[in-house]
């Protein structure tokens, strides 16, 4: 027996040297931790239990044969991160460099079946250079096999991807079938192609780090949600962003017990609003105020920062803030900023995470670029994605709300369920002097006339109560009692049941 | 008694009359600029009056509408507090014509002492000391050392046109002035082409003492002691103290004397400060007198107990001195601080903006006698704009001794947050610390002595350098503990965390224990090698606040706390340190990440405040010179040109006009 026991022993020792000293120091040299190092980081101490450690390939092409490493490229199993129960797979850059073969999907698509049955996350960290050549279309199968459960999965449990290393092929189309995608500054990549085949086909030369790093893919093509210098920092900050998450559209949000009193008064909001209207302010100082202990998660915080989307908290409850940035381009809603919005209303709303939006928006972007860049179709995403909707809205408008843009933002109209405006609210088709200036066109020679007219129009309707009047505006609430009223209208819609009538599935602009 | 006066200025000073006013039983008017809208003094007084644009030229200096906004809301009185109108005698008569009392000084006072050579000549006529000197044209080397001996050595020879130290020698004997003298023409003469050079007596080690004297308008003057106000940075107070340390009582009552004199001499019936410069052997000489309510006032109030400003409202009143000088009586040692809006480890560049966090400490007396007391004209939410001085607070402390009043002061200061832009309590608080400041040895060179390169903060050691370990493990212990007791977890297991930390700061790193101690106190201990000091926290502190306030040891602290990535950075005694705490195996991990080196910024045009790009005056591949304009970036409505800082190629320019940036963007980078 204690033969057997230790034979037992022997093996996980050989499985968990992976790709072996030389090839961990390789990988250490180049700034990365291995696979079972970034679990360790990853999940609560000690709770990691690995599956499939012994798992070898089956190929005996190319004289793959000889050379099989246990566990095959994947580490895969599941753990705790606070006590919640995750699913991970961490990719091991060193065995075969981490690609894809049969077994090894094979070994992912175990975890991603019993993630989705049990209900429960699954992050996977990512570092490897695609399929296993060796192994052709046995890899690609494998590959469809696990997009297909991206997919099965999308909606259910929230899915993670960390790129921590060169990411290429497949192993950047499932984590772009994922919920969020995170990536550790200069050591990580992702493409479809790489610099060199890019030079092969259209002899443009430039660098992973060009092509498919972790700046370009948080400022230029918005692929990833954010970026974190190393792997440490990048891991103990999913440990931070998993506390925000449920377990699954059935969970209901997780709750953090907090000492920062719901009914918390702010008076320095009161200033917030410039006296001078073309003045900016920033917007994440009220976002910073009214949530739980000013803990923002901020989702792409460096793409699209006219409009800001991120985690917070309200009685300890995770809540989604979507809020223009006066900051940025005035806060104007293009292209870009509909879309980043859009993906991230359409998440909160798989897994009942309530919205609160913060309104400030001058309108959308005018121009050739924004219109031949499709912006009808962008912005009907942002639209889509509020009206479909159906977890506990609650909108502040702190002041201008323009045109068709007031619609947009999570309006009264298309299915808010509280909707508040300070008392420097404009909600309005547009502004004061551009309405003038249209309604009475024949005066725009007279300035003065104009002006006359501008103030009338400003009377009129820059404030908040024509649309009080009309019940579009619940209640005109003071700045500084922003938290409690926030508070207070999620606890009211805390068992928000809508209906929606059957459909295999909506047509969201794509 | 008046019923209703008017504050003719803004900002702290206003509401601190306001104040004063209020338990008087007066009504209280204040004026304000369209800038100030939002501000304190507006919302204190009982009634505001508008008076103009920001632009103080256009409002707050304007007498016709302040006399206007007086008579329109029915003022008996004008307090014109500090700066804007409060020495102008032209002010003063008009008031005196409209039938409005001014809280201040008769005008011919003002004027009198409001003139540099009259104010001398009255002063030597008054037997007040002035600095020895001759301001006649010296023709020649023999007669320079002849009126050198006359003074006494060392002297100052001066330029007559001169500034700025050009022209200027210092000589502490006969060859020296021969030698002198010359140089020093011949320099006034390239210099500014004049070559008239006069001598005084060079004042050695000099201290900034002035005396506060007190009249009514019956005759009577008595002094209420001296402030010190040496610790100053380019003729900018930064500290002022009441008593001084170096003053004995003979010197004291001496000056105090000349003081009433000078202000006798002049009929003075309101509060005034008679100014005198003091060298190392306390011979003391006049420099001027300053007709208003200083700055500084607050820590004579503290020493001696006497509300000033009450003390002018009731002899504008035409009230009698309620004491004499025999009555008074100094009591403890206070110390004022003057928090500015600039950054002091950027050459004290004057910064402005909203005031996103403004929490003061706390104020009062306590049981051992300690007061501490803000004078302040903003709160949270409020702004320091362009218009105006960008002085934040004043803050003030009062206590049985120099060294406890000092150390109160370093307590204040580590409990005052302030955000939104930078301002100078990192370098208040070094001072605190100081061993000349606290050992009272100071003269008017001490910053530029003791900080010849400017501020630059220090790196904790020795007991700091605990406070700041200590405080990152218990906020790090909390964090483990809440983070562990959310909600969905998995049955069945009990979630627990290491106890073991390694606590990381500003490239260390220390290795400590974590546990709970008696009656909710944790217990921080060292467990490095060589270490073994166990540390007693208590403290309420939870997320989200912006100061640990608690015990280490038994003895309170205040450490401010600002979330970073992974960690904090906390703030004690102005020193600002990133703190993370780690698992022993995180650490070992963390070892192995690779450093990475902030970029270079020597060679990048950074903005230097939020603001919008206006314009850009040069293009990529264009080379530029020192000194050429490179781009404009409004602030706040005002453009400020930023220049190349030496020659060089504009390599990449990474914004364009109409961009908002925010501190330390980068606008352009060079070659």
């Amino acid at each position: 027996m204690k033969e057997v026991l230790e034979e037992l022993e022997v093996r996980r020792e050989k499985a968990r040297a992976g790709g072996g000293a030389k090839r961990i120091d390789a990988q250490h040299n180049r700034g990365k931790l291995t696979a079972r190092e970034r679990l360790a980081l990853l999940l609560d101490d000690g709770s990691f239990e690995e599956f499939d450690m012994y798992v070898e390939h089956r190929c005996t092409d190319f004289g793959m044969q000889d050379s099989k490493v246990p566990g095959d490229g994947v580490v895969t199993g599941w753990g705790t991160i606070n006590g919640r129960v995750v699913y991970v797979f961490a990719k091991d850059f060193t065995v075969f460099g981490g690609s894809l073969s049969e077994t090894h999907a094979r070994k992912m698509t175990k975890i991603q079946d019993m993630a989705l049955q049990n209900r429960v996350p699954i992050i996977g960290l990512f570092d490897a250079g695609g399929a296993r050549i060796q192994e052709g279309v046995a890899a690609l199968g494998g590959y469809g096999e696990v997009f297909l459960r991206n997919v099965r999965a999308s909606g259910v449990i929230p899915q993670i991807s960390v790129i921590m290393g060169p990411c290429a092929g497949g192993d950047v189309y499932s984590p772009a079938m994922t919920d969020f995608i995170f990536m550790v500054r200069d050591t990580s990549y992702m493409f479809v192609t790489g610099p060199d085949v890019v030079k092969t086909v259209t002899k443009e030369e430039v660098t992973a780090e060009e092509l498919g790093g972790a700046s370009v893919h948080t400022t230029k093509s918005s692929i990833a949600d954010g970026a974190y210098d190393n792997d440490v920092e990048m891991l103990l900050q999913m440990r931070r962003f998993m506390d925000f998450l449920p377990a699954s559209n059935l969970s209901g949000v997780p709750a953090l017990p907090t000492e920062d009193r719901w009914d918390r008064l702010d008076h320095s909001l009161d200033t917030l609003i410039p006296n001078n209207p073309n003045m900016p302010y920033d917007m994440k100082e009220l976002i910073l105020k009214v949530i739980d202990e000013g803990d923002f998660f901020e989702i792409q915080e460096s793409f699209a920062k006219n409009i800001v989307t991120g985690f917070g908290r309200l009685d300890g409850r995770t809540i989604g803030i979507v809020a223009n940035q006066p900051m940025v381009l005035a806060g104007v809603l293009d292209s870009d900023a509909s879309r980043k919005a859009a993906r991230f209303v359409r998440f909160c709303d798989c897994f009942n995470i309530p919205l609160v939006t913060f309104v400030d928006v001058p309108g959308f972007l005018p121009g050739t670029d924004q219109e031949y860049g499709g912006l009808i179709k962008h912005g009907a995403k942002l639209l889509f994605a509020f009206s479909e909707a159906t977890v506990p809205k609650v909108t502040v408008i702190t002041r201008k709300a323009y045109g068709g843009a007031y619609d947009v933002m999570s309006s009264k109209h298309i299915g808010a369920d509280v909707n508040y405006a300070w008392p420097s609210a404009e909600i309005a088709v547009m502004g004061s002097k551009g309405a003038a200036e249209i309604l009475y066109r024949s005066e725009l020679g007279d300035p003065e006339k104009i002006k006359e007219r501008t103030d009338e129009y400003e009377r009129r309707f820059a404030n908040p109560f024509v649309a009080a009047e009309r019940g579009y505006i619940d209640e005109v609430i003071m700045p500084h009692s922003t938290r409690p009223r926030i508070a207070r209208a999620l606890r009211m819609l805390a068992n928000k049941q809508a209906e929606t009538p059957w459909k295999k599935h909506n047509n969201l602009p794509l | 008694m008046f019923s209703k006066i008017l504050i003719a200025n803004r900002g702290e000073i206003a509401c601190r009359i306001i104040k004063t006013a209020k338990k008087l039983g007066i009504a209280t008017v204040a004026v304000y600029s369209e800038a100030d809208r939002d501000a304190l003094h507006v919302d204190m007084a009982d009634e505001a009056v508008l008076i103009g644009p920001a632009a103080a030229a256009q409002s707050y200096l304007v007498v016709d509408k302040i006399i206007e906004a007086a008579k329109e809301t029915g003022a008996e009185a004008i307090h014109p507090g500090y700066g804007f109108l409060s020495e102008n005698a032209e002010f003063a008569k008009a008031l005196q014509k409209a039938g409005i009392a001014f809280i201040g000084p008769n005008p011919h006072a003002i004027e009198a002492m409001g003139d540099k050579i009259e104010s001398k000549k009255l002063a030597a006529e008054a037997d007040v000391s002035t600095v020895p000197g001759y301001l006649g044209v010296i023709e020649d080397a023999e007669e320079a050392m002849k009126i050198a001996e006359e003074i006494g050595y060392p002297v100052m020879i001066k330029a007559s046109a001169g500034g700025g130290g050009k022209g200027m020698r210092i000589a502490y004997s006969k060859k020296e002035v021969e030698e002198g003298f010359d140089a020093s023409r011949s320099e006034a003469k390239s210099s500014f082409g004049d070559d008239r050079v006069f001598i005084e007596k060079f004042v050695e080690e000099p201290r900034h003492i002035e005396i506060q004297v007190l009249g009514d308008k019956h005759g009577n003057v008595i002094h209420l002691a001296e402030r010190e106000c040496s610790v100053q940075r380019r003729n900018q107070k930064v500290l002022e103290e009441a008593p001084s340390p170096f003053l004995d009582e003979e010197t004291r009552a001496a000056m105090g004397q000349q003081a009433v004199e000078l202000a006798k001499a002049v009929d003075y019936d309101s509060a005034g400060t008679v100014e005198f410069i003091v060298d190392k052997d306390k011979n003391f000489y006049f420099l001027e007198m300053n007709t208003r309510l200083q700055v500084e006032h607050p820590v004579t109030e503290l020493v001696t107990g006497i509300d000033l400003v009450e003390a002018m409202i009731k002899s504008a009143a035409g009230e009698k001195l309620g004491m004499e000088q025999s009555d008074l009586k100094l009591n403890g040692s206070a110390i004022e601080a003057r928090v500015y809006a600039e950054d002091p480890t950027r050459n004290f560049l004057p910064s402005t903006g909203r005031l996103v966090h403004f929490k003061p400490p706390e104020v009062g007396t306590d049981e051992n006698g300690v007061t501490v007391r803000l004078d302040t004209g903003v709160e949270e939410g409020g702004e320091i704009s362009i218009y105006y001085d960008p002085m934040i607070a004043k803050l003030i402390t009062h206590a049985p001794t120099r060294i406890e009043a000092i150390d109160a002061m370093g307590k204040a200061l580590d409990a005052f947050v302030i955000d939104g832009f930078r301002h100078n309590i990192p370098f208040l608080a070094a001072l605190m610390r100081h061993p000349r400041w606290r050992s009272g040895d100071i003269s008017t060179k001490f910053i530029a002595e003791e900080f010849p390169e400017g501020f630059v903060p220090s790196t904790p050691d020795g007991e700091e350098r605990d406070v700041f370990i200590a405080v990152a493990a218990a906020i790090d212990h909390l964090s483990n503990k809440r983070r562990r007791s959310i909600t969905q977890q998995m049955l069945g297991e009990p979630v627990c965390f290491a106890v073991e930390r390694v606590v990381e700061l500003g490239g260390a790193s220390e290795k400590v224990t974590v546990s709970p101690g008696s009656e909710g106190s944790l217990v921080v201990a060292l467990t490095g090698e060589g270490k073994g000091r166990k540390m007693h926290l208590v403290s309420n502190w939870w997320f989200g606040d912006t100061v640990w306030h608690g015990t280490i040891d038994g003895r309170e602290v205040f450490v401010q706390t600002r979330a970073i990535l992974n960690g904090y950075a906390l703030t004690y005694q102005g020193i600002e340190v990133l703190t993370r705490v780690y698992t022993d195996r995180e650490a070992e991990l963390m070892a192995l990440m690779p450093i990475k080196e902030p970029p270079d910024t020597s060679k990048m045009l950074l903005c230097p405040m939020p603001g919008m790009v206006v314009s850009l005056a040069v293009e990529e591949g264009q080379a530029v010179q020192a000194g050429d304009t490179l781009c404009i970036v409004e602030a706040m409505k005002m453009e400020n040109v930023l220049r190349a800082e030496r020659d060089g190629v504009v390599t990449s320019i990474l914004a364009e006009p109409g961009d908002s940036l925010n501190v330390d963007a980068v606008i352009m980078e060079f070659e």
